[in-house]
């Protein structure tokens, strides 16, 4: 085996804390939006746009069903009706779905500092993956 | 059970037992709440009732999980999708997220820790992330039932990996392949057991590329966390350190279910009165799970939980082949 130098290792350190740091932040703000978006849908701070009372004759069909008896609009068209309670949910949903984005971006200059091209475009490359799967573009969201 | 415990029970362990029990008769008790018409039987109970048995449920769901070594997503669509009155599509949804927020919580901690990789992780979830894609759209565009029948199959097959799967503490890595060594697939880690720093080499990258290609693809279809497949796969394939294999399983589920995270959520299929308690419900309860690891008898737990999927993984099955509506 050919165990890894300490300089390597530090290295590796290096990258960890950056991606942690970034990662960390990023739940702990979609996860907060996530919290404060429930408490104002169930206080009804916020009127829902599909009440509360009619979920049960829904929830139990299949999505495009439910999208066509509700008028839920799919894609990123929800934030025209992000003031309403159930959907300004998908704000928290959507931040941790999308924290992974900073921390594979942070990385990229580290490793290009480094002269470690083939992990910059690895980051890169699941960046762009992750960025066409938000944009819907690759699930026909839109 | 062992001869020791049996003669002086913990309480807490008593206390699970009892927990798990009560999952178990409040799951055969929820069969029938829902009245008999249309594909996915409509309950019977107020609106608020499901909220908070989800809550309830997932919290439950979060204490075993953790010191059963199995990510709470397992547990959570067969559990869910088979005894609650939710369609499999919000119930996948929310079990991508639920697993997702689990991986993104324990993510900072392990990297920081060393025991997450990120050299060994990042080339997997590349492709574990464009397949996972893939497994999202199709399972989207599957009849439910085909879905339902597959995830029983799925989890039968996980409870049978569970059963017979060997692990190996530390796997000797003679000589890495060439595309692990090309990308550098090595590190270093401190075992917190024996305070000994463990040096470590991946090899078989090639075919562990191909695996994460199929483990995203079920990933993004049922809407379960791989790290039941994920862990097997670093760890007796690809040579990892099982340490090292549980921590960078949960740094790739973490990209994996992003991207198949937002193919429901541009497809509508993320119900948040559905999500929300599950995420928050299961979070709480693995931060017991996690305190009570020194404490509980692992594999006391683990045997509860491989019940708990078997049962699960057969209602799956007879609901997806409408022998048990």
């Amino acid at each position: 085996m050919n165990p890894p130098t300490n300089s390597q290792a530090r290295q590796q350190l290096d990258e960890a804390f950056r991606y942690a740091f970034l990662l960390d932040w990023g739940t702990r703000i979609g996860l907060l939006a996530l919290v404060l978006g429930f408490a104002a849908y169930m206080s009804g701070l916020l009127t829902p746009h599909v009440p509360l009372d009619q979920l049960p004759s829904v929830w139990n069909l299949p999505v495009k069903t439910f999208l066509q008896r509700t008028g839920t609009p799919t894609g990123w068209d929800w934030l025209d009706l992000a003031h309403k309670g159930d959907i300004s949910n998908l704000i928290g949903i959507a931040l941790l779905a999308g924290c992974s984005l900073p921390p594979l971006l942070g990385l990229i200059p580290l490793y290009l500092k480094r002269r470690d091209s083939a992990y910059a475009v690895i980051c890169a490359l699941i960046a762009i993956v992750l960025v066409l799967a938000a944009s819907g573009l690759l699930s026909g969201g839109h | 059970m062992p001869q020791n415990l049996s003669r002086h029970p913990s309480p807490f362990l008593t206390a699970l037992q009892r927990a798990g029990t009560g999952l178990l008769v409040f799951l055969m008790l929820t069969v029938p709440a829902y009245a008999a018409e249309g594909v996915v039987p409509a309950s019977s109970m107020p609106w608020w009732f499901w909220p908070m048995a989800l809550f309830v449920t997932c919290f439950l769901i979060g204490i075993v999980a953790v010191p059963a070594g199995i990510g709470g997503g397992t547990l959570f669509v067969p559990i869910i999708g088979g005894f609650f009155p939710f369609h499999l599509d919000f119930v996948r949804g929310a079990g991508l997220l639920v697993a997702l927020a689990s991986a993104l919580a324990a993510g900072p901690v392990l990297l920081r820790g060393g025991l997450s990789s990120l050299r060994l992780a990042l080339p997997l979830a590349l492709i574990a992330s464009m397949s996972s894609i893939a497994g999202a759209m199709l399972g989207l565009a599957l009849p439910a039932s085909v879905i339902q029948t597959a995830l029983g199959l799925i989890v039968l097959g996980i409870v049978t990996l569970m059963l017979v799967s060997k692990k190996s503490e530390f796997p000797q890595v003679a000589q890495p392949d060439r595309l692990s060594s090309a990308l550098g697939i090595h590190g270093v880690f401190i075992d917190g057991a024996s305070g000994r720093a463990i040096d470590w080499q991946g090899h078989r990258t090639p075919l562990g590329l191909v695996l994460f290609l199929a483990i995203g693809v079920m990933a993004g279809m049922f809407g379960i966390g791989a790290g039941w497949a994920n862990v097997p796969a670093l760890n007796l394939l690809m040579g990892a350190p099982l340490k090292v294999s549980a921590g960078t399983s949960g740094l790739v589920l973490s990209l994996v279910d992003s991207s198949a995270a937002w193919v429901y959520l541009n497809r509508g299929a993320v119900l948040p009165m559905v999500a929300v308690p599950s995420v928050v419900g299961m979070m709480l309860g693995a931060r017991i799970g996690a305190r009570l690891l020194h404490i509980l008898k692992g594999s006391v737990i683990r045997k509860m939980v491989i019940t708990l999927l078997l049962f699960a993984g057969i209602r799956a099955l007879l609901k997806g082949l409408g022998l048990w509506v």
